[in-house]
């Protein structure tokens, strides 16, 4: 996968992947249990997520969290071993960093709604 | 064009350029979602109680559908694992699987749970009028339940279920009046054509000469259709019938197995009609309100029953089918779960594009097979970020 010492390499031709690719072969032969295992992890997570909203935490908000949090462990392994994030490069978590940054700050731009609340809802324009 | 640097890692970033340029995709991409996630939490936060529903959605499918995308994005990365070790015919099989749960994906989406949506219907009662259906909605039983059980669920707003009939009257003169107004509007401006083009003066007259002969003929255009608009022909036209009831003969029913909200919207929109109640199949949760077992969503959804329920017109505050304009959960509903379907599709067409023995697919794997692996890397970057964004869909729709 990522060669670190990819970018002090001259522009390579298209064939210098020939070379290395056969050294490769055990390397993914070891992830394939890997992959198999998070798929795994995710399926059960989704029946654990299910199953959790049938349970009564004590009031709805605290279901809401705890789906939440369920689903962003599931996203984090996603990410982190299916998108290769772990052990990706800077030049890849850098804009990342910037977007977790902007979107966090758009949710809480719908947290100001406390201080401009909506008198009226919905079905009052029939 | 040759695109530089698809394969080999670009001097300056350490990264081929396909891979950065699916980062930078990707996100945007959390932006565009992002965008409408939090409209999803700002509609429901702004939602008055019992107007955000709760179980309209079938639990199991939406499971099932989320496990279908979580295993096409274990066999998606198993196809680039593939390509890496150089097996061909594993590749083909793992994409082909994956291909296959994509398209499983959309199937359930698009025949089965939207049309279900599109035939349900749902109406709110109007706040006065609510007391009148406390059979049907149990709201008496929801506010001692919680007094006495500390719980908290929701007042109920809407009735919803199957729509068999529509009573209603018709006067078919108020068509009839229509038409023959606009006959007469129609005499009327050729009358005024007459004169103008028989004037000497029809150059002052330029522009008014145009403007009738553009009623004249906008007017005939009115009257072609205004035929359509009969009782007679639309009920033909969608297969309805509306026999006089047994024990009012103003009284009409209409019904036919095509009778949808969509259909009796339409219905009620043409003139002479009005509608005074609805006849329907109640859901569960209004045939038997008063049952612990309705208190909170159901794991495995149970359509319409066949137990009768009749609403008033004059009691209904707003009426659809689940459709997008239905409420701001169907709203954001079908515009989240619709973009996401877009992904779906989108993902699925590439990677029937990079499965099939053409230049950029297969064939490209004697020629290069790491462009090839890195092409499958950058569809397999997409799909698993279509699946994220799916495990958080599912629980803010079909859950919570």
């Amino acid at each position: 996968m990522s060669d670190p010492h990819a970018s002090s390499h001259p522009p390579a031709t298209k064939d210098t992947h020939e070379v290395s690719a056969h050294g490769e072969h055990e390397h993914f032969d070891m992830h394939l249990g890997l992959y198999l295992g998070v798929g795994a992890f995710l399926l059960v997570a989704t029946a654990v997520t299910v199953f959790l909203s049938y349970v009564d935490f004590g009031s709805q908000s605290r279901n809401v969290v705890i789906a939440m949090l369920v689903a962003t462990v599931k996203v984090g392994f996603v990410g982190a071993i299916f998108m290769h994030l772990k052990g990706e490069k800077k030049t890849i978590w850098r804009p990342l960093f910037f977007t977790a940054f902007f979107v966090l700050g758009l949710f809480l731009l719908t947290l100001l709604h406390w201080y401009d609340p909506i008198a009226t809802t919905v079905h009052a324009h029939h | 064009m040759e695109i530089p640097y698809t394969v080999t890692p670009r001097p300056d970033t350490g990264l081929a350029n396909p891979k950065l340029g699916i980062w930078l995709f990707l996100a945007s991409e959390v932006m565009l979602f992002g965008g409408l996630f939090s409209a999803y939490i700002f509609l429901r936060i702004g939602a008055e109680p019992g107007y955000w529903p709760h179980g309209l959605l079938n639990v199991p499918v939406g499971a099932m559908n989320t496990a279908i995308l979580i295993a096409s994005s274990v066999t998606v990365v198993l196809a680039w694992a593939s390509l890496k070790m150089r097996k061909l015919s594993a590749y083909k099989l793992w994409m082909g699987i994956s291909i296959i749960c994509g398209a499983i994906f959309l199937i359930v989406k698009l025949a089965y749970e939207w049309p279900q949506k599109f035939e349900h219907f749902g109406a709110f009662i109007k706040k006065d009028a609510l007391a009148k259906y406390e059979g049907y909605l149990g709201n008496d039983y929801i506010k001692e339940k919680n007094a006495k059980s500390g719980t908290a669920i929701e007042s109920r707003v809407e009735i919803s279920g199957h729509l068999h009939e529509v009573e209603m009257t018709y006067d078919p003169t108020v068509l009839e009046k229509i038409i023959a107004d606009q006959h007469a509007a129609l005499e009327k401006a050729q009358d005024r054509l007459k004169q103008l083009e028989a004037s000497n003066t029809t150059k002052e007259f330029a522009a008014e000469l145009s403007d009738v002969k553009k009623a004249i003929k906008e007017t005939n255009e009115r009257l072609a259709n205004l035929p359509q608009l009969k009782l007679e022909s639309f009920l033909n036209k969608h297969d309805l019938t509306a026999e006089p009831d047994a024990h009012d003969e103003k009284m009409l029913i209409a019904k036919g197995h095509h009778l949808t909200p969509g259909i009796a919207e339409h219905l009620e929109k043409l003139p002479g009609v009005k509608f005074h109640a609805f006849e329907l199949g109640l859901d569960p949760i209004n045939a038997d309100p008063t049952n612990p077992e309705s208190d909170k969503p159901h794991f495995l959804y149970k359509g319409p029953t066949e137990k009768p329920g009749r609403i008033e017109r004059e009691d209904v505050d707003f009426y659809s089918a689940f459709a997008p304009k239905h409420s701001s959960y169907f709203a954001v509903y079908f515009t989240i779960t619709g973009l996401h379907g877009l992904h779906v599709l989108a993902g699925v067409l590439i990677m029937i594009y990079f499965w099939l023995p053409i230049e950029g697919g297969t064939k490209m794997f004697r020629r290069n097979p790491e462009q090839l692996a890195n092409r499958v890397e950058v569809v397999g970057l997409f799909w698993h970020f279509v699946d994220l964004v799916w495990i958080f869909v599912f629980p803010i729709f079909y859950l919570l």
